[in-house]
Parts: structure tokens; sequence; C-alpha cells
């Protein structure tokens, strides 16, 4: 029988990462991931969960010790947050690059300058371009769910999977979870097969120098150059789409929880007006829809749970009856606009949904942000009218910008 | 409905665990809907500490700081020197305060006090830890007695399970003192 505890979403993520029977684990402890580690090692250290915990002195060389427990087939974990994940930066392109199947935990926090321990998601969204499948979560039995999910998605198309989850918002915040049964995951979740066996009776070398054209082999095959590699990897992140939301739908038929895959939406049957956004910021856009509703205006939630690959035609099929589109952001890309307006205006730009959109920069280094706030903005741009569909400068939230 | 709670206390005081307990011991109750929240951040022994709880029949969809709360319970009244307690208290909420002198709180009426001797209780029970009583776990008795969020056998559970067997007897024997010991005030 599965059963409900209550947890903090570190502890489930751990528990979670126990369930999937992670092999190897490397991490260093940073702020808010710090008990989520702790909690691995205890695990680890009772005999409860049959597993490597590699002590590493930073964060770079916790994911390259993943990289090599990965590469001989060992199911690898690891997590970290804000400037612990940049210091990872090279290595999460090399995870990416080397189509390694490791799971790594961001739990999300502002990077500095100036410090700040407290959450927003530019850590995780500075990754984007690594070639890593990107999940947001938008509570702590989501983050249990998909730590499982992560690994089984990540080992069918060998692609490295982040988990991203609120720091604080939900990595502290206890609330009830539901703990898969181990047998259950057993069956859903196979044991690892590398896609390359070493063998000391047949040494190669792994990611030689590429050249840039195709080469032929000492048979004479011509061989992918390092662009066809590199297109595979994009190839396998939109493949991903599919395993993302099959993994999912098979995990709601198994574990009776569905999260919905790339996206899921909150009463957007007859919505106008719909909050996008990836995490709890899109669970908190939910009682912010039910306020706007009490004022007569038809609003719902559309959460991106899946950020890379991007979910353009499932974003397009839940928008195309919205009049506007609000995106919730806890990022920027300095010069430009919050990154989910930045990449959805991209996606819906010729589509069948012409909504009008507004981008909001909110809760950046842990700003508070209630409900009915973000109902008041909202209720304030639809009132607004300059809205048309031009290109408009983000609106941030609850900061001193004058 | 939800009801929000929030929890002053001092670094070192349990008031976290206290927090935690609560919402484990709402959702053996039957509410769905259960959060239990630190104050975010780096914690000092000392410091004010706050922590809070959300409990509903329904799942909790907001994370946000609670502004005025339903409850408040008060572990350390040298707090109100410090923070700004009923500021964050509703106008017609209630207030449990840890004092052994209710006479002292000229509150409005609107306000439901309670108010328990939770030191007393502890240092009876031999609730110590490094020559502080200990009162996270009598304060829990007396939001048993002034809610109706949980039951006495709600929290004996949850004492049972977070509590090691050394102290366990003591602190169940000071949830119930605190639980029957917790008194209203009373409108002249």
């Amino acid at each position: 029988m599965s059963r409900v505890e209550i947890m903090t979403g570190n502890q489930a993520a751990a528990l979670g990462a126990r369930l999937a029977r992670v092999q190897v684990v490397a991490a260093y402890p940073i702020t808010p991931q710090t008990s989520l580690t702790e909690t691995l090692a205890q695990l680890i250290e009772s005999g409860e969960m049959q597993a490597e915990y590699i002590r590493v002195d930073g964060e770079h060389s916790a994911l390259t010790v993943c990289i090599a427990a990965s590469t001989i087939g060992a199911r690898a974990f690891t997590a970290t947050s804000a400037n612990g994940l940049l210091y990872m930066h090279e290595q999460i392109h090399w995870a990416a690059g080397s189509r390694l199947p490791i799971v790594m935990c961001c739990v999300n926090r502002g990077v500095g300058a100036p410090w700040t321990i407290f959450n927003d998601q530019q850590d995780s969204i500075s990754q984007r371009d690594t070639g890593w499948i990107q999940l947001y979560c938008r509570d702590n039995q989501e983050i249990i769910d998909t730590v499982i999910q992560a690994f089984r998605i990540a080992e069918t198309i060998y692609c490295p999977v982040m988990v991203c989850y609120d720091g604080f918002v939900l990595s502290h915040t206890l609330m009830p979870v539901e703990i898969p049964e181990e047998e259950k995951v057993d069956a859903f979740l196979p044991p690892y097969r590398p896609h390359t066996i070493l063998d000391d009776t047949n040494p190669r070398t792994i990611n030689p120098v590429m050249f840039a054209d195709l080469r032929a082999n000492a048979e004479g095959i011509l061989c992918d150059g390092y662009m066809e590699i590199r297109y595979k990897l994009e190839y396998a992140l939109k493949g991903a789409l599919k395993t993302i939301q099959d993994v999912s739908d098979e995990y709601a038929l198994v574990f009776g929880r569905d999260h919905g895959g790339l996206i899921w939406e909150y009463k957007t049957s007859d919505a106008e007006v719909i909050l996008t956004g990836m995490g709890s910021i899109a669970t908190e856009a939910t009682i912010a829809a039910d306020i706007l509703r009490e004022k007569g205006i038809p609003a719902g939630v559309v959460g991106i749970r899946a950020y890379r690959p991007f979910p353009t035609e499932a974003l397009i099929r839940a928008l195309k009856r919205a009049r506007s589109i609000h995106c919730l952001e806890k990022a920027v890309s300095y010069g430009f606009a919050g990154p989910v307006y930045t990449d959805l205006r991209a996606a819906l730009y010729g589509s069948e949904c012409d909504a009008q959109m507004q981008d909001y920069i909110t809760s950046l280094g842990g700003r508070d942000i209630q409900p009915s706030t973000i109902a008041e903005v909202v209720l304030n741009r639809i009132k607004s009218d300059a809205f048309d569909g031009r290109f408009r400068e983000p609106i941030w939230i609850n900061c001193r910008t004058e | 409905m939800i009801c929000e709670v929030i929890w002053h206390g001092r670094g070192g005081q349990g008031v976290v665990l206290a927090a935690q307990m609560l919402a484990e011991a709402a959702y053996r109750h039957g509410f769905r809907g259960v959060t239990a929240t630190p104050t975010f951040g780096p914690e000092r022994r000392g410091a004010p500490v706050i922590a809070s709880n959300r409990i509903s029949p329904e799942p909790i969809r907001t994370f946000a700081q609670i502004r005025k709360a339903d409850l408040v319970v008060v572990l350390d009244e040298s707090l109100f020197h410090a923070v700004d307690i009923l500021g964050r208290l509703k106008d017609t909420g209630v207030l449990i305060i840890n004092t052994n002198d209710a006479a002292r709180y000229v509150l409005p009426e609107s306000i439901h006090l309670f108010t328990v001797d939770a030191v007393g209780i502890a240092q009876r029970h031999h609730l110590m830890r490094e020559g502080a009583p200990l009162v996270n776990v009598p304060m829990l008795g007396a939001v048993a007695r002034a809610s109706e969020l949980v039951t006495i056998e709600d929290l004996a559970q949850v004492v049972k399970r977070k509590i090691g067997d050394d102290h366990l007897s003591q602190n169940l024997a000071a949830l119930e003192e605190a639980y029957s010991g917790t008194t209203m005030r009373k409108h002249g």
C-alpha cells in the first residue's frame, strides 16, 4: 500500500531518488538544496538505500562524478541550486553532449550577485541551452513523482533531465505526499542500460576531438561529425516531447496521479484570460484565476511543466481560444523579457492563437507574491486600452521601478 | 475555508517542529490540505522565529506569506516587545499566549484570547533543553483546546511518532496538562 506522509520538497526528491534505485549520488551542499543531500546521505549511511555517496570538493566535481558513473552504467543523481548550478555549467553541457541519462534536481534559487538564498528561477533558466530536459514541479507530490519519471525519460532517450522546483517555497514547505509503492516503481523503471559498454578488452576513446566534416572509419563507413552529433541531440530533445507525455500518461495509469506531461490546465475550457508560468507560481495563479472568475472574468491557468523541450504544439492547442495570455515569470533574459514570454510569443507567432500577451516579472530573490496581487495586476492589464499585439515591456510586480 | 496559523517563538524553541506536528495532526484529523512552513532563511538561536501553517479541507494552492492569521501562537511572551504579533492576527482571530499572568494582556474584545502556563508545565514534566523549558508540545495541547483543527488524540499520535522513547511519557503528560490547563479569557 502506498502511504501519505507530510514532508518537504527536498524530502520528496530524496525519496524519489531512493525509489528510483539511484546507485551513485555525488553532490555538494548549497542552500536551499542542502536537506535533500543530507537526507540521501542518511538513507545511504543507514543502508536504506543501496548507493554510493561520493563526496566532492564542489559542484563541478559532483557532476563530473555523475558523468563518470553514468558512463560506466550506474544510475546517477545530483542536486544543486543557484551558483552551484552555474559552477557546473561546463559539465552540464558535457553530460548532455555525452547523452548521459543523469537526473539532477535544481532547487531553484536566485543567482548572485548580489547574494540571495531565496527563490527565483534564474539559475535553471540560465542553463536552458545546454541540451538538458527541464521539468518544473508545482508541489511536493509532483516532485517525488517527477524524479521517478525523469529517470524513465532520461534512460529512454539518453538525455539528462533537470527536475526544477522552487527553493524554500517547496523545498522547505511540508505538505502531504503519497509515497509510491516500491514494487510498482521497480516495474515502471527497469534497470539502466548504458548506450556504450566500456570493456577493457576492447578499449575505446569516448568524446574525442571531432573534425568539422564527416569522416570515414577503417571500414570506409562515413561517421558523424560534430554537427551530426549535435543534430541528434536536438532531434532527441524534440522527440522527448512524446516521451515526456507517454511516461506521464503511463505513470498516471500505474500510480493514479496525472501531472499533465508537458503542460497542465486549470479551468481553461471556457477561459479567455489565461495565466501561465512554471512551478509554484502557476499553482498560485490558480487562486488568482478563481479570484478573477469571482469578478466575472473567465480566467484559467496553463502551467508549463516541460520548458525544454518547449511544448509548442501542446501550448497552441491549450491557448487557441485565449484572448489574452499573462506570463508570470521568476527569471529575466536581461535586455529583452522573461524566458517563457519570449518562447511562447515565438511559438504562437503565426499560429491559430492570436491572443494578446503580457509578461510579468515577479518574486525575484523570494519577493512575496499574493494570489490577490496576481489577480489585480492581470485585471488592470486587461482593462488597459493600450493592449494590442505589439511587444511591450514586462511589468515588474511588487517592485519599486521609478 | 483555509485556517492560517502563525507560530512565534525563538530559535531553538522547536517552533518549526510544532508547526510540523500540527500539520500532521490536522491531516490525521481529516484535513486534506495542510502545509507547514518555517521562516525562510537562516535561523539563529534565540532570535525571533516564525513558522506557519495552512489547514484546509481542500489541498493548499498558495505558498505566499500569511498576512493576517486566524490563529496566532506565542511561545515566548517577551516577543511582544520585539515583533508586531497583533499586526498579523485577524481582528476576530484566536491568540494563544504562553504566560502565567493572563491579566497582563489588555487586548481588543474581538480577539479570542487563550493562555496557558507552558513554562510551568514543561518544568513540572522535566521538559528542558540546555536549561530552557521546552514549550512547543504543551502549546500544541493549547491549540487543541482553542481550535477545532485537531484533537488531543490526533496530537498524541503525532507526538508518539516524532518524539523518542526517552521523553515520550513526559511529553504526552505535558500535552494533556496543557490541554486541560488552557483557559479562555472571560469578558466582564
